[in-house]
């Protein structure tokens, strides 16, 4: 299929019924992008959901345990643990990734104005990836990798699980190829040009994560994979939970990147304001990328981490405050800009004039919003001290359900309100519910949250099938558990309305009669003045490059030599 | 330009500051020992309390799946108590609520871990970190008896 997707629609109806044929094609706003270059890009979008959708039934019922009702028979799952297994791997990596994946693709094209290079590149990395979720998702569901999505060795998983996480992080290398080759193409007809800020942020959240996944690369190719196959007996756990945490730290950028892709470029255009500043958006994404090796702040409480490399990650983990804080400024400059653009007053009144109607804004606000949460509980994460106290605790996932489960997820449901009719052609279906959906979601977060910080603080361990604990009986850990199980339940309607919408847009007969668009905001200040070293990629790689080489190797250099003690044990 | 000057410089001298604090709470490098050699090496032959200087203690440890050995301990209240522990088989964690008692067991590695126990009352050790079907049943008692 070599012909574009452009139907002339003189007069569009306002709501056409349209036959199955008529319903393949539809107008979209990049030129010479067909509907065999959207394919895979949608497919993997639909991988992405589907792990959402198995993930959310897995935190229902997590969030029931903690009401003390067990439903794990009746779904056929030996354990608690293996649900969390299946819960964690299909949010923290499949959805996150898949999304990524057909996202920033799709922002690639939008920015060069033309399809990626290859597309046989785009159907690889989407069938990686499928054939990656199924290995895993098989290992898991026969009991034979209930190890959680962190896998710390010496727990030890079947090949096909490790095979499955190997071939899940190739898909994402493949987008990576497809962005670089698609970009010297690109570079060819355009010498002189400024690499356009929506494919630079794209290729630099892909070259961030390239780098970051290399740790999990080495861990899993190197050590867990040959030992799980027999191939070697004893692996080191303190170094392989380096190599993890290595990995472990910047996939939190690679998770947040195409929200903040979202939030920066497309959210402003949403809401009729300007992106706030071309270099400072590049500013934070280099910053992104040059932050990498700070994994060890997740192994303050680790035995065998010298303290010299506690501190020096300690420090650079404050250094991300900064993009941070920068982002903050930025968005919502750019938001204030399109709100006073559609008559907003005042200082704080403004902020009402913003089109809360629209699902994809609403939805994309709430999350921004209760990132500020995630962002503040982060920083007591991070201290070297405060981390005493929360370390392990219900703390974390209270404070990473803001950040990722809904920073990153509640943002992802809002994209996909206008992304799915961009792929299919179809309008979206009950837009109010889509409405109701995102408030549900940040309401249900927010007391989801609050029991697990509340409960981390008072003790509550996590990861714990907490009812059967024989410690229970000696904390008063009630109100955590009810407002967690509360807040999870309403997180799952929340989950359920999203679907109701995603299956009634792909399943509609109602065809979009509108060009669909990327909603790409103008920018207020650059390119122009942006320095031209932002675009030297290849310098700032290096730059990255050699600062992990110092900060590892100095870890590496204190803990040599590796200590491979441990042969694979299953205890489930 | 001044202003962004005297406001990292006093991020960062806060940062240094609270990082000397610390150094006490964090476990540290205390040496290595094999998971089989566990059970046949002191100290860990011979877990339990025991008297090391004039309201000084050390205990020892072993987590394995998943029980703590032993999994009570008594110790008499204003006491400085130096915790050893290490793992014969997967990563445990070791965690006192309401104390700052919070760290990695490593297959491999010793954790030391210390802490001041001011007065007599009941406190839990629990396992923090997914070490397998039984996780939650690993608990233990310290219990802070008057002097």
């Amino acid at each position: 299929m070599t012909a574009t997707i452009e139907t002339p629609s003189p007069t569009p109806e306002p709501e056409p019924v349209v036959t199955p044929a008529q319903a393949r094609t539809w107008q979209i706003d990049i030129p010479g992008v067909t509907q065999a270059d959207l394919s895979p890009l949608k497919w993997q979008l639909y991988l992405a959901l589907l792990a959402f959708g198995i993930g959310a039934l897995m935190g229902l019922l997590q969030a029931l345990e903690r009401a003390n009702i067990n439903l794990y028979d009746e779904v056929r799952l030996q354990s608690y643990y293996q649900g969390l297994t299946l819960h964690g791997v299909a949010m923290v990596l499949v959805f996150t990734f898949c999304f990524a994946n057909s996202f920033l693709s799709l922002m690639t094209m939008k920015a060069y104005g033309r399809p990626l290079k290859s597309r046989l590149i785009s159907q690889a990395s989407t069938w990686s990836a499928t054939i990656g979720v199924a290995l895993a998702l098989w290992a898991i569901l026969a009991n034979k990798a209930t190890v959680l999505f962190t896998f710390y060795a010496p727990l030890q998983a079947t090949p096909a699980f490790y095979v499955g996480a190997v071939l899940l992080v190739i898909s994402t290398w493949l987008v990576l190829v497809n962005m670089i080759w698609t970009l010297a193409d690109w570079r060819k007809d355009h010498p002189k040009d400024r690499i356009p800020l929506l494919a630079y942020a794209s290729i630099i959240s892909y070259i961030m994560w390239f780098l970051a996944s290399l740790g999990i690369a080495v861990e899993v190719l190197f050590y867990l994979l040959p030992w799980s196959l027999g191939w070697r007996d004893q692996v080191d756990p303190q170094f392989t939970r380096v190599l993890f945490w290595f990995t472990g730290h910047p996939i939190v950028y690679f998770w947040l990147m195409p929200i903040y892709v979202s939030w920066y470029m497309l959210l402003p255009g949403q809401v009729g304001g300007k992106i706030f500043s071309d270099g400072l958006t590049r500013i934070v994404f280099v910053a992104f990328m040059l932050l990498i090796p700070v994994g060890a702040h997740h192994q303050f409480t680790d035995p065998g981490i010298p303290f010299s490399s506690k501190s020096l990650q300690w420090l650079l983990t404050f250094a991300i405050f900064y993009p941070s804080v920068v982002t903050l400024f930025s968005v919502v400059a750019s938001l204030e800009s399109g709100a006073r653009a559609r008559g907003g007053k005042g200082l704080i009144a403004w902020i009402g004039k913003l089109p809360w109607g629209d699902p994809a804004v609403a939805g994309q606000l709430l999350a921004g919003i209760i990132f500020m949460g995630g962002g503040a509980s982060g920083l007591v994460n991070a201290s070297l001290t405060a981390n005493l106290v929360v370390h392990n605790t219900s703390f974390i996932p209270g404070h990473f359900h803001l950040t990722v489960g809904t920073a990153v997820a509640l943002s992802i449901m809002a994209i996909s309100y206008w992304l799915i009719p961009y792929f299919t052609g179809k309008r979206l279906y009950n837009r109010p519910l889509a409405v109701v959906q995102v408030w549900t979601w940040a309401i249900g977060v927010s007391i989801f949250s609050r029991g697990q910080m509340a409960g981390g603080i008072e003790g509550v361990p996590r990861r714990t099938l907490i009812q059967e604990a024989t410690y229970k009986d000696n904390f008063n850990w009630a109100l955590s558990h009810a407002l967690t199980a509360i807040g999870g339940t309403i997180m799952f309607i929340a989950a359920v309305m999203f679907f109701v919408v995603v299956f009634g847009t792909i399943f509609s007969n109602r065809a979009v009669t509108t060009v669909q668009k990327v909603p790409l905001a103008p920018i207020i200040n650059g390119p122009r003045d942006t320095w031209a070293i932002m675009d030297r990629i290849g310098m700032w790689t290096l730059i990255t490059i050699v600062g992990i080489v110092i900060v590892l190797g100095e870890l590496i250099f204190h803990y040599w030599p590796i200590w491979p003690v441990s042969p694979g044990i299953q205890l489930w | 330009m001044q202003i962004t000057v005297v406001v990292l410089g006093v991020a960062i001298g806060a940062l240094v500051l609270s990082m000397t604090a610390s150094h006490k709470s964090l476990p540290e490098p205390a040496g290595r020992i094999r998971p089989e050699d566990v059970r046949v090496t002191a100290p860990f032959d011979n877990p339990g309390v025991r008297q090391v200087g004039e309201n000084e203690y050390e205990v020892v440890m072993i987590a394995q799946a998943w029980e703590w050995v032993p999994n009570r301990v008594e110790i008499p209240a204003g006491s400085h108590v130096t915790f050893k522990v290490t793992s014969v088989d997967v990563i445990h964690g070791f965690r006192v609520p309401d104390t700052d008692l919070n760290a990695m067991v490593i297959p491999g590695q010793i954790t030391e871990v210390d802490v001041d126990f001011d007065e007599a009352r009941d406190f839990t050790l629990l396992c923090h970190e997914y070490c397998g079907i039984g996780h939650h049943r690993m608990g233990a008692d310290i219990v802070i008896v008057e002097n």
